[in-house]
Order: C-alpha cells, then structure tokens, then sequence
C-alpha cells in the first residue's frame, strides 16, 4: 500500500514538475551566474590594465636605466598610490632587484607561470588567483622601450600588480544567492502546479476507478460526467459507450437465459397435464394387465412403468428449474433430525437394510424444511444403496456446543467413486460410465440434492473413505427458534 | 359409496382421473368449470369435492370460497402443482381441507379421499374418554362430532373437527406439526407444516379466538400446538 502511495500518480507529477522546475532555475542561474562573472570580471580587469598602462605609460619614460632599486620602489608606491580604492599591490622587479609598494609584502599570489610568463612575452598578461579564499587579479607587464625605428626592447623592468576582487566577488555571491532564493518560490510554485495538474487527472481518473468497481459490483447503469473535450473526457466518454454496450449485451443475455429458463419451466409444466392424466390411469393399467394377450399387457406395463418414471423426470425437471429461476421457497418447521431421518428410511422400507447413528430424541433440533430434507437424505441413501453397495450407513451428528449445526453423513461399502467422476457427480444428467449409468431416476437426483442443501445455507461433499465406499457429507446451520412468545396466527 | 365430485378442466385428466376412481369404487361426477362444478353441486350432492386449483374464468379459490359459503362441512381436497403461482396457503385459507400435489396416481388421491372422508367420523385417541368434554366456553362431542361455544353450534370442516378432537384429546401435550399431519391428514412425515397452520388459523378463527391471545389452542414456538382449557 504504502509503495503504491510513493508511486501514485501525485507524487509522480510533483517530483516532476520538481525537477523541472529545478533544472530550469539552476540551468538559468548557472548561464546568468557565467555571464555576469565574466562581465563583471571583465570589465574590472580591464579597468584595471588600462590603468596600469597609463600609469606605466606616464612615468616609464622617468625611468633611469638601469634603475636603482629606489626608483623601482618608487614607481611601485606611485602607481599603487594612483588608484583611488587604495587596495593595489605593486611589485616591481628588475633582474635582482625587488620593489613592493607594501613593504615586505611576499606576493603568494604571484605564480610561477605568470612570471615565467611576464618573463617570456612582452604582451599583458593576467591571472584570478584565489589565496586563501580572496580573490584576486594578478596582472603582469614588461616595460618596453620603443625605437625610433619602431622596435621594441624588453627593458627587463617588470611591474607586478595584485587587486584583491572581494567586490566583484560579492556582486557574484549576490548573484548566486539571488538564484538560490528564486529557486525556492520556484520550486514551491512548481508543487503548487503539480498538485493542481495532479488534481486535474485525478478527479477524474477516481471518478473513473470508482466508476469501475461499480460496475464490477453489478451496476451497470453506472456513467460517468463528462466535462470539457480533453482526453480524460474522451475517455470517461469511451467508458459511458462501453458501459452502455455491456449493459445492452448483459441484459440481452439475461433475457435470454430467462427465457430459456422459462422455455425450461413451461415445457415441464406443458409435459405435466397430459403426465397427470397417465398417472392418473395407470393403476387401471396395471390392474388389467394380467387379463391381456402377453404382447399387449407387456406394452401395457411398459406404458405404465415409464409413466411413472416420465412424471419423476418431469418432477424433477420442474425442482430444478424452479431453483434456477430463484423460486424455490423454504417452508421451515422446527423438527428433529434424527426423527426426520429414521421417518424417510422407515417411508422407503430401508430401516433394516441401513445402519444408523442418530443422537438421543430432541438432541438435534432445527428448523429446515422436512420435505427437503427427507428428498436429500432420500437421494443420498438410494443413491448409495444403488450404486455403492450394502451395508450402507448414515451418521447424523450435531457439532457446535450450542448445537448451531448438523452434520449428516452416508456411507456406502461399495468401490467408492472414480477420481475422475468425483468433481462431477453433482451434476445434472451426469453419466460417468456403463458401471454407474442410470438404472433408474431422472439424473438429476443429486443435483436436486445438492440445490435442497444450498437453499438451506449448507454445503454437500462426495469423497472416498480411506476404508473404502463413498461418503457423502452434509453440513446444515440449524436455526432454533428460541422465542416462546404466540406467534399470531 | 362416496360420492366424489371432481372438478378440473383438462379432458384427459377429468376423463383419466374419473374412470380411475370409479374403479376404486366411487361415485363419480365431473364438471370442466367452476360455474358448472358449482351447479352439481346442488344436484348431486357429493361427499367430497377435489377442485383444480387453476381454473379457466372462476378460480378454484372462488369454487372453494363458494362452497365454504354455503357448507362448511363438506370436505374439499385441493389438486394443485407444486410450486404453482397460487399458494397452498391461499387455497387453505380459503377452506379446503387437505391438498394433492399433480401429477398424482389413483391410488393416492384415493387414500386422501378416504381420509378426509374418515375425519368427519371417528376419535382420534380418544377411547375412554368421557363422551362430552367443556373446556371453559367450549364443548365438544366427541360421539355426536359437534363443538358448541357459549352453547351455540360451530360449523367445522372435517380437518377443522379432527384437528380439534385431536388436540384436545390431550390438554396440555404438545403437538408437533409433523405429528399433526400424521394424526389429521394422515400424511407422511415430512408432509407441509403450512397445512397444519393454516387449519390452525381458520379453526382459531371460527372459536372467536383473540388475536394475540389464543384462550384454547397455544403455539409452542419451534415445537407444535397444545391445547389448553382456560
């Protein structure tokens, strides 16, 4: 859940917009930051070489040559003197000799490649240093003497000049710093907008989930708002057009099935009245027989045999369609099980053909429907006396200390039941093979067990024992009826 | 001979149904409609009525509601489908006094027959108890099969009286719903609780019972009926 949240679409969006934000302030404050320092530098570099020149220039010519070092000092206090700030350091230099306008100021600034440079060229040449986290411009110059002729000759006097650069410096901190705090409101202005494009997608992207799972739920008439023309609104648009279309095809298919289910109910019901007729008459049939010709009272009995087999058929068509369509109705009576149980044997003469283990009378008492009861303890036990094999027991236990459930369990001796039969004995029709075809019955004996002991709220297992023989096991809630108040009937 | 007055409107099961108990030997008459079961109703005078419950133009409820109206006595068996439309409920609310479920062979309808036909005669564990019993209000004959309340006759179907004379029979004890079905109707056990209430119901109806308190027959929650003197 939590990894999920961290990779939602809002954080996604505000992490974006984040970094964009960020890299476009940072990319623009690095280009402005570039661009001013050079400018700023620039220009207080050249400032300061042009002043230096015309310094040099108005009093090289003063110079005596070979200069003592009294008047290289001098010139190293005049020119440091003619700038107004005060902050030049001057070293001027000739073979040997060393002159400084700050006396026995040691120059740490001065590189060895800017002399060696300054040395080696006659051009100006210029260096940022930074010592010691103040920077500062160092600019060196030989002083040249011109020829008439126009050639020029090093004169071997060198002027060094060190401007400390805290101003510029400064200005460029302001710089940065002023990038720094616009980032701030840009970055937070960015979150804002994320949120707010986050917002835009996720109202309708929930609106679109909630939407959803509507329709999952079974409400198809669900659609969705559609505002603007933007993406999002063609696809809450596509959405409504798939809603519709699936609520069309579902509906379709529910009248469908409802009429097959009626096709169902009505030819059961259709098949009933001429059944209800037969039945009707087959007693007379069975009763006449014996004073016929042999091939006509063989046809006879056949009629009235499978009459009876035909209405069964019909009866438990009409069961289980009537489960389908939802109209099985319960009609509960609190009885005993046990009593239930030992009545259905007794009805089918099958008391002495099955063991039984009941509990004591009144120790299992709920309320169910008795004819259900007595059709899935009925099917169960003939289904084991046909197909498994005597003895063929029946266990009815009630579990729970408050007795809030019944366990009925049958038995059979016989070769239990094919894996591959197992998952599918509950089925309608289901024939597995030749062994355990249907002798008699309609086939849907099971599943009408089956459907008898979900209505109930129950369930119904088939598996083999370990020893040997199918068990078919079903758990039923018991509801008691606790009140002892009149009900007004 | 009983006299079996059969009232359904398909051919085939009024002819089979007919020729069937006749052969079981009854005397039997047939109508295809309400209206005209209701005619012969006055003509023939059967003992027995069994009414189809779906009926083309008058409902079988109508038929029974009719013949209610004008005899209490005389015993209807209602032939219905189960899980019809028209509710069990309805048609015994409406009088009838015991119901078969279609198809049904012969021999069935011919035990139901006989059954309800021996409700209106004969006490059920009765046997040495006095002849004439008055519980507060009520009196009831056993060998002259009346009930009388503040000495006025009560007019009571055959289930009615049965069930009466079986409860009352033991005072006190407790009837399950199940027990009463095999006692009065003579179904089997796992037979339909609501035959049971519904007779219930309209016997507490023709005894003046109160509503919510019932002074002679008491609902046992989740066991049965017991019938109590006041």
């Amino acid at each position: 859940m939590k990894r999920r949240r961290l990779r939602g679409l809002r954080p996604r969006l505000v992490v974006a917009f984040g970094l964009v934000a960020g890299v476009a302030a940072a990319t623009t404050g690095a280009l402005t930051f570039r661009e001013a320092r050079i400018g700023v530098l620039q220009q207080s570099q050249d400032a300061v070489i042009g002043q230096l020149r015309a310094q040099l220039n108005e009093r090289a010519p003063e110079l005596p040559y070979p200069p003592g070092e009294s008047a290289l000092q001098q010139i190293a206090t005049d020119v440091a003197d003619a700038d107004a700030s005060g902050s030049w350091r001057v070293l001027v230099t000739y073979r040997e000799l060393r002159a400084s306008s700050v006396p026995g100021d040691r120059f740490p600034e001065l590189t060895p490649a800017v002399r060696a440079a300054v040395a080696s060229s006659r051009a100006t040449v210029f260096q940022r240093v930074d010592e010691g986290g103040r920077p500062s411009l160092v600019v060196g110059m030989s002083v040249t003497f011109g020829d008439p002729d126009g050639s020029r000759l090093a004169s071997g006097v060198r002027v060094f000049l060190v401007v400390p650069q805290t101003t510029e410096q400064a200005y460029v901190d302001a710089l940065v710093s002023a990038v720094e705090r616009a980032m701030v409101p840009a970055l937070g202005l960015a979150v804002v907008l994320a949120l707010f494009a986050a917002r835009g997608v996720l109202v309708p992207v929930r609106a679109l989930r909630q939407a959803t799972r509507r329709m999952a739920e079974g409400r198809l008439d669900t659609r969705l708002d559609v505002h603007g023309s933007d993406e999002l609104a063609e696809l809450s648009h596509a959405f409504n057009e798939t809603a519709a279309a699936l609520e069309t095809s579902v509906a379709e298919l529910r009248e469908m099935e409802a009429r097959a289910r009626r096709f169902a109910a009505d030819v059961s019901h259709e098949l009933r009245t001429p059944l209800a007729a037969m039945s009707a008459v087959t007693d007379v049939l069975d009763e006449d027989a014996a004073r016929l010709d042999s091939d006509t009272a063989t046809a006879v009995r056949l009629i009235s045999e499978e009459t009876v087999k035909l209405t069964r058929l019909v009866d438990d068509l009409m069961e289980i369609s009537r489960f389908d369509a939802g109209a099985a109705v319960l009609h509960l009576d609190e009885i005993d099980l046990a009593e239930s149980i030992r009545r259905t044997l007794a009805a089918r003469g099958w008391s002495d053909t099955v063991d039984t283990r009941l509990p004591p009378p009144d120790a299992a008492r709920g309320r169910v429907d008795p004819r259900r009861l007595d059709v899935v303890v009925a099917n169960l036990v003939g289904n084991a006396l046909k197909h498994g094999g005597a003895p063929v027991r029946v266990r009815l236990d009630v579990h729970g200390s408050d007795g809030r459930g019944a366990v009925i369990e049958v038995r059979d001796s016989g070769p239990g039941i094919p894996d591959d039969v197992l998952p599918h004995v509950f089925e309608r029709f289901y024939k597995s093979d030749t062994a355990r075809s249907r002798s008699e019955g309609s086939g849907l004996g099971l599943a009408i067990t089956a459907e008898n002991v979900r209505i109930h709220g129950g369930t119904v297992r088939a598996a083999n024992h370990p020893a040997g023989g199918a068990v078919f096991t079903v758990e039923l809630p018991l509801q008691r009826d606790e009140s002892s108040e009149e009900h007004p009937s | 001979m009983p006299r079996v007055l059969l009232i359904e409107d398909d051919r085939a099961v009024r002819e089979g149904v007919a020729l069937a108990l006749r052969r079981q030997n009854h005397d039997v008459a047939a109508a295809s409609t309400g209206e005209e079961g209701l005619e012969q109703l006055r003509s023939f005078r059967p003992d027995i009525v069994v009414l189809d419950l779906m009926l083309p133009g008058m409902t079988g409820l109508d038929v029974c509601r009719a013949i209610r109206a004008v005899d209490q006595a005389l015993p209807i068996i209602m032939a219905t489908a189960r899980g019809d439309e028209v509710d069990i409920v309805i048609g015994l609310e409406a009088g009838a006094d015991d119901y078969v479920v279609k198809p049904v062979t012969a021999r069935v309808l011919d035990a139901r027959i006989r059954a309800v036909l021996r409700r209106s005669g004969g006490v059920p564990a009765g046997e040495g108890l006095p002849k004439i019993d008055s519980y507060g209000e009520l009196t009831v004959d056993r060998a002259g099969l009346t009930v009388r309340l503040g000495g006025e006759p009560i007019a009571l179907a055959p289930s009615e009286l049965r069930l009466l004379l079986t409860l009352s029979a033991s005072p006190g004890q407790v009837f399950s719903r199940q027990q009463l079905l095999e006692a009065v109707w003579e179904h089997d056990y796992h037979g339909d609780a609501r035959l049971v209430d519904a007779c219930v119901k309209r016997l507490r109806t023709k005894m003046s019972e109160p509503p919510r308190a019932p002074r002679y027959i008491h609902t046992v929650r989740g066991f049965g009926y017991r019938f109590a003197a006041p």
